[in-house]
């Protein structure tokens, strides 16, 4: 059987940013009809990668071939003229504009007149083309995530692609939606079109490339490897250099009394659309929940409902003894409740205020950062000395402004901000995120403790493998509702894949 | 650009290191480039020697050195003033002026340490003016106390501008209405309900768009009525009232930096959804803040129309503009506010006589501008970047108030 | 009063608000295009003083120094003017999307300085004589000038085609875009600062043609403060019309309405209602605007929560490219 020929080859890539080697001498290549993923974690370089090859990079050194010819893009738009594009894991769709709109954007042709309904018709025959048909006059906002990634393939597809760049597709999917992706992705290579999938997911990685390479701290540890002929383990040590483990070392949990109850939880998201559907659950004192499922399936909204940031439409919710709703001083219960946010920089912390002044924000109202009306700046400063040296956080004065720190000494700002009190239930939503594995290591860990010492975790996250290493108990949410809840040794990728595409299974 | 066949590019990236002072550099070299700038325009405008009206602007305001020598010895040896010398006069003159725009520059200072940009401090001003009037002339008699007369008047221009500034906080708070329009629209309002009362309406004496004079009591009592004891105090108009500006401002600074309520505005100004996670009422503390803004610009109200001595047509528009300028100046501190609204005074006083007349405003104008621009210089960096073609995601934390409006709708 | 009295009355209302309304809609529909793409300049109000005083300054230097005819004088008036508010736009545009400072404060920025420097550039031609209206024949329309029609007309047609432009072309999705998500349109190549620059110039000629058109056709002649504060009813405008410019066109109609409404009741044919016999209902009246502003903004709010209608997302947000990746 004779080889296909090379869609496009990268010799020597050499990638720097101020005080990261992300490419190191890489090279990387993809044959024409086969979808090739390149496997690493955060950071291996993979995204830097595929960036240059997409144009939106330069590297330092290095070359790149499309279909045998030398070539140097200086922009995205050169590296679509030679048919290769990438689609993002943020979309890059504008949410008020409808299908065609976007298709359309950017085009050199027509130059000043549009003729959407030509654009719409033509986005409709490619959709039946590569089976995958969406609504060109509906506006993104209205649609799935599923449908507005394959808009983004469309989109393409529209401009003459030949090689497509995926980065971490599935982050967003139900595993249904991925099924039909990787039909999507299979169809398209039968087409003589080639994929490049981005990933960190072992299995998915397994299940649809025909090869792997595996990136780690910016080197190729494992150059296109066929997929049939290696193992998970092998792809994993490949990518994290070590055994990993899959499991973190704790006791059996004691859990003890009930310390947060919904029942019947409802709220609406943003758009107004139900985000939350009779939410039913129980966190006792001393055990971690693990919320497992697809971001964007209500997890978001449930975080913001316990900690006061969203108004449920219906239900009730108990934290201990005491009801939550419209009418809670969030300010006085916050000594029980800790919350690590979703989005540190956003709202975990004020970017303009000292580490000091953001370390009380969840205390500032009580004795001893405050009596009466004024602010004891003494203690402040106490305060703040205190926790920068427990917590191990680096910054230059307790008065640098937060918004100077790096990431992982914000979420240490956060962390120490929310945990110094002893509050009694911690809501953790994705904490881990972004962080390297000493990071990651060193939450972890911190959560386990907790957890020793009495405080109930809500522990929501997309990261299976913390879920399963962390939680004491399993639940999985879908469409705004818990679809099932198990614990961790009942729960395998199997089971909790199926809640995670809406199969209640009896727990 | 390229260079060695790699593409290069300027870019401007934020420094966020930078040390407090640069701030206070930035300021002075933005006054300094603007007055440099002011005179290029003054010279489009006809005057022929831009140094030259400067420095006159400067004694307008300030006086010179000889005229402070000559009062001090004036004060020394009880004597008056010498003749063709202004001593203190102009001093005076501008501490008078700085007095109201002090107080509307605090009143911008709380709000916009809040990102609540109240551009309506003048209306404010106008209707605490009003109702200091009101008390004065038509509610208590003219026979009352001194110190009660101008309580009850303090008292009543603080509620005016403070019930006129919480109707656009509660526009703001309950239905998320941009307060820059507001406040702007009521601003015309409070012209025109003045210019009802006063012109044409019921408290217009005769064919005089005034209400005549205050009777005493509702007056400031000036410095010059000593001048029988001390004939240096002669025509020094300087009274008690600038005091309020400066306790106010001394007020103001406790309130943001050492007490509770402070901590909470700081915070929504910088973060409003970290301020609505740590359970800070948004809703409230909008309606709070655009009442402290508003009284203080209404107190200035009452300041200015108890300077006066009567409340007509004329009553000065446009000091609710000015304290927006000082304020941005003053980097949002009340006590920085203090001097630079000193130096304003000045300006204002001293360009009064010098034609052509708009030069106060386009100067203030110039010199917003230049500082804004400078800040930005002082601020970025600009640094040769290999050009990175495209963006890929823009995480876009906004660095504007854009994020208060949405923290309020998400309470509907 | 007669019917063909009333009837001649209703005429010379409409014809009042068509034309007291039109400077008002260039400038709320070139702040429409300039928030549309991302930037809002507070500072129209400037920008339109500027214009005024520009316009009419050039238009009495060209016809008393230069004997230019009146209509080639009152054309180049209106260039100036234009040119003058784009200038001052220009500096709101460095700053905000060059420099990405604080939009609101370059905004107001603009607006002392563009008062300032109309009041004192001014000052000599304050109370000079004015242009002369072309009178039209019709009786009907007897004081009316020729150039009022046509600059009716012309802003009859521009809104349409603005809005088409901005709703049916390439060029007009780009802007749509920019002010939306501008990460997206910098993704497929277009150029967002570029973008923004251009309508930012362009809301600022447009505001300066509206000021000059005050002080050259509407209502001839400059004073200090000419246009009374139009320029911040045009931002309310601009939300109120909800970034549309056929919207914008008949809520700038409406407000011209509200502006003619004190002059026309002077009308001592109207004695219960007239301002002349009654000045107190003149203030009250002159408060209309302002008033119906806020009002109009209160009603507008319910709406807009409910369809959902809202401005362009990333409106007041300067654009930063982003650079890392992973």
């Amino acid at each position: 059987m004779t080889e296909s020929p090379f869609a496009f080859e990268m010799h020597g890539i050499v990638k720097r940013f101020p005080g990261v080697l992300a490419n190191d001498h890489v090279d990387f290549a993809s044959r024409v009809g086969e979808v090739h993923a390149l496997l690493g974690e955060n950071g291996a370089g993979k995204s830097t990668l595929m960036n240059i090859l997409a144009g939106l990079y330069r590297p330092e050194a290095g070359e790149i071939h499309v279909g045998g010819k030398r070539v140097s893009f200086h922009s995205p738009q050169d590296a679509i003229a030679r048919g290769i594009g990438m689609i993002h894991q943020h979309f890059m769709l504008v949410p008020s504009h409808s299908v065609a709109e976007n298709v359309v954007l950017g085009l050199k042709q027509p130059r000043f007149f549009l003729n959407l309904a030509s654009v719409e018709e033509q986005v409709d025959a490619l959709g039946k083309q590569y089976n995958m048909s969406v609504n060109p006059r509906a506006r993104i906002w209205e649609l799935s995530v599923g449908e507005q990634q394959r808009v983004e393939v469309l989109k393409m597809l529209f401009r003459g692609a030949k090689v497509l760049i995926m980065d971490e597709p599935t982050a967003v999917l139900t595993p249904q939606e991925v099924e039909t992706l990787f039909g999507t992705l299979r169809d398209m290579t039968a087409h003589g079109h080639t994929i490049v999938f981005i990933s960190h997911k072992l299995d998915e990685v397994v299940a649809i490339a025909d090869h792997v390479t595996v990136m780690r701290r910016g080197e190729v540890t494992a150059a296109a490897v066929p997929s049939k002929g290696i193992t998970k383990p092998q792809l994993a040590k490949l990518m994290v250099g070590r055994d990993v483990m899959f499991l973190v070392q704790k006791k059996k949990s004691q859990p003890g009394d009930v310390v947060l109850a919904t029942d019947h939880l409802c709220a609406d998201n943003d758009r107004g659309l139900p985000a939350l559907q009779n939410i039913s659950i129980q966190l006792h004192a001393g055990e971690i929940l693990g919320v497992a499922g697809v971001a964007g399936n209500g997890q978001r909204e449930l975080a913001e409902v316990l900690t006061g940031l969203r108004n449920p439409t219906s239900g009730t919710i108990f934290l201990g003894d005491q009801q939550l709703d419209r009418s809670t001083n969030w300010m006085e219960i916050s000594q029980k409740l800790a919350h690590i946010p979703e989005d540190r920089a956003a709202f975990g912390s004020v970017p303009g205020l000292g580490v000091s002044e953001n370390l009380i924000l969840k205390s500032f109202n009580r004795p001893p950062i405050s009596t009466g009306w004024s602010i004891n700046t003494a203690s402040v400063r106490e305060n703040g000395t205190r926790l920068v040296k427990q917590y191990n956080i680096s910054t230059p004065t307790i008065d640098t402004p937060a918004r100077m720190l790096s990431g992982g000494n914000l979420q240490k700002v956060i962390l120490a901000r929310e945990t110094s009190g002893r509050p009694n239930l911690m809501i953790a939503v994705h904490p881990t995120r972004g962080l390297d594995i000493g990071a990651i290591e060193g939450i972890h860990n911190l959560l386990i403790e907790l957890r020793d010492q009495g405080t109930a975790i809500l522990l929501i996250s997309e990261e299976l493998d913390e879920i399963f290493s962390l939680a004491d108990r399993i639940a999985v949410m879908y469409e705004g509702m818990i679809v099932g809840e198990l614990p961790p040794e009942r729960a395998n990728l199997n089971t909790v894949g199926l809640m995670m595409a809406g199969t209640k299974v009896e727990s | 650009m390229k260079w060695n066949g790699i593409d290069y590019r300027l870019r401007i990236e934020a420094r966020l290191d930078n040390p407090g002072w640069v701030g206070v550099v930035s300021s002075i070299f933005g006054i300094l480039f603007a007055l440099i700038v002011g005179g290029f325009v003054l010279k489009a405008a006809g005057a022929s020697n831009p140094i030259a009206t400067y420095r006159e602007i400067f004694k307008e305001g300030f006086g010179t050195f000889a005229d402070w020598q000559a009062g001090l010895h004036a004060v020394v040896t009880n004597t008056s003033c010498p003749k063709g010398m202004l001593c203190f006069g102009p001093l005076s003159d501008t501490l008078v002026k700085a007095s109201p725009v002090l107080l509307t520059a605090l009143a911008c200072i709380i709000a916009f340490r809040m990102k609540l940009w109240n551009i309506g401090a003048d209306g404010q001003m106008f209707l605490g003016a009003w109702a200091a009037t009101g008390v004065a002339v038509f509610i208590l008699p003219d026979t009352t106390n001194r110190v009660v007369m101008l309580t009850v008047m303090a008292l009543a221009g603080i509620s005016a501008g403070l019930i006129y500034g919480i109707i656009p906080g509660f526009l703001k708070a309950r239905l998320n209405i941009n307060e820059i329009i507001t406040t702007l629209m009521l601003n015309y309002v409070a012209y025109k309900w003045i210019e009802y009362f006063v012109v044409v309406g019921p408290w217009s004496i005769g064919d005089f768009e005034s209400t005549g004079h205050f009777p005493a009591a509702a007056t400031w009592p000036r410095l010059t009525e000593y001048a029988k004891q001390y004939p240096i105090t002669a025509g020094l108009t300087i009274h008690p009232g600038i005091f309020l500006g400066i306790v106010a401002a001394i007020l103001l600074a406790w309130i943001l930096f050492r007490s509770r309520w402070g901590y909470e505005i700081r915070v929504i100004g910088d973060n409003p959804r970290a301020a609505r996670y740590a359970g800070i009422n948004l809703k409230r503390n909008i309606i709070l803040v655009m009442g402290l803004s508003g009284a203080l610009a209404g107190l200035a109200g009452m300041n200015e129309v108890a300077a006066l001595r009567e409340l007509n047509g004329r009553f000065q528009r446009g000091y609710g503009f000015t304290g927006v300028i000082v304020a941005w100046l003053a980097r949002l501190n009340p006590l920085a506010a203090i001097l630079v609204s000193v130096l304003f005074g000045g300006l204002l006083v001293g360009t009064k006589l010098i034609q052509p007349q708009g030069i106060a405003s386009m100067l203030q104008g110039v010199i917003l501008f230049i500082v804004i621009g400078t800040e930005l210089l002082f601020h970025y960096r600009i640094e040769l970047d290999k050009v990175e073609l495209a963006s890929v995601v823009v995480e876009n934390k906004s660095l504007n108030d854009n994020e208060l409006e949405e923290e309020i709708s998400r309470d509907q | 009063m007669t019917s063909s009295d009333l009837t001649v009355l209703a005429i010379t209302i409409v014809f009042g608000a068509l034309v007291s309304g039109t400077p008002l809609l260039f400038a709320t529909i070139g702040e429409i295009f300039s928030e549309r793409s991302g930037v809002m300049n507070l500072g129209i109000e400037g920008m339109m003083l500027v214009g005024a005083m520009s316009g009419f300054s050039v238009w009495s230097t060209a016809v008393t120094k230069w004997h230019w005819t009146n209509g080639t004088a009152l054309l180049v008036g209106l260039l100036i003017g234009m040119a003058l508010g784009c200038g001052l736009s220009l500096l709101h545009a460095i700053i905000t999307i060059t420099l990405r400072a604080d939009q609101v404060v370059s905004g107001l920025a603009v607006t002392f300085l563009g008062t300032g420097l109309s009041s004192i550039l001014g000052e000599h031609f304050v109370g000079v004589a004015t242009p002369p209206p072309t009178k039209f024949t019709v009786a009907i329309l007897g004081g009316v000038g020729a150039e009022q029609v046509a600059f009716v007309v012309f802003g009859a047609i521009f809104a349409p085609l603005a809005w088409y432009y901005m709703n049916r072309t390439r060029p007009g999705l780009n802007l749509r875009s920019v002010g939306e998500y501008p990460a997206a349109a910098d993704s497929l190549g277009i150029n967002v600062y570029q973008t923004r620059y251009l309508y930012v110039l362009f809301g600022g000629a447009m505001s300066g043609l509206a000021g000059a058109s005050m002080s050259l056709i509407t209502d001839p002649g400059w004073v200090d403060g000419k246009t009374s504060g139009l320029g911040w009813i045009a931002v309310a405008l601009v939300i109120f019309a909800s970034w549309d410019p056929m919207r914008g066109l008949w809520v700038s109609y409406f407000f011209g309405l509200l502006r003619r409404l004190p002059l026309d009741l002077q009308n001592p044919a109207l004695p219960l209602i007239s301002t002349a016999n009654n000045p107190q209902l003149g203030r009250f009246m002159d408060m209309l605007p302002y008033l119906a502003t806020i009002f109009i903004l209160i009603l507008g709010s319910r709406e807009a929560m409910r369809k959902r209608l809202g401005a362009p997302a990333a409106l007041g947000v300067p654009y930063i490219r982003g650079e890392r990746g992973k």
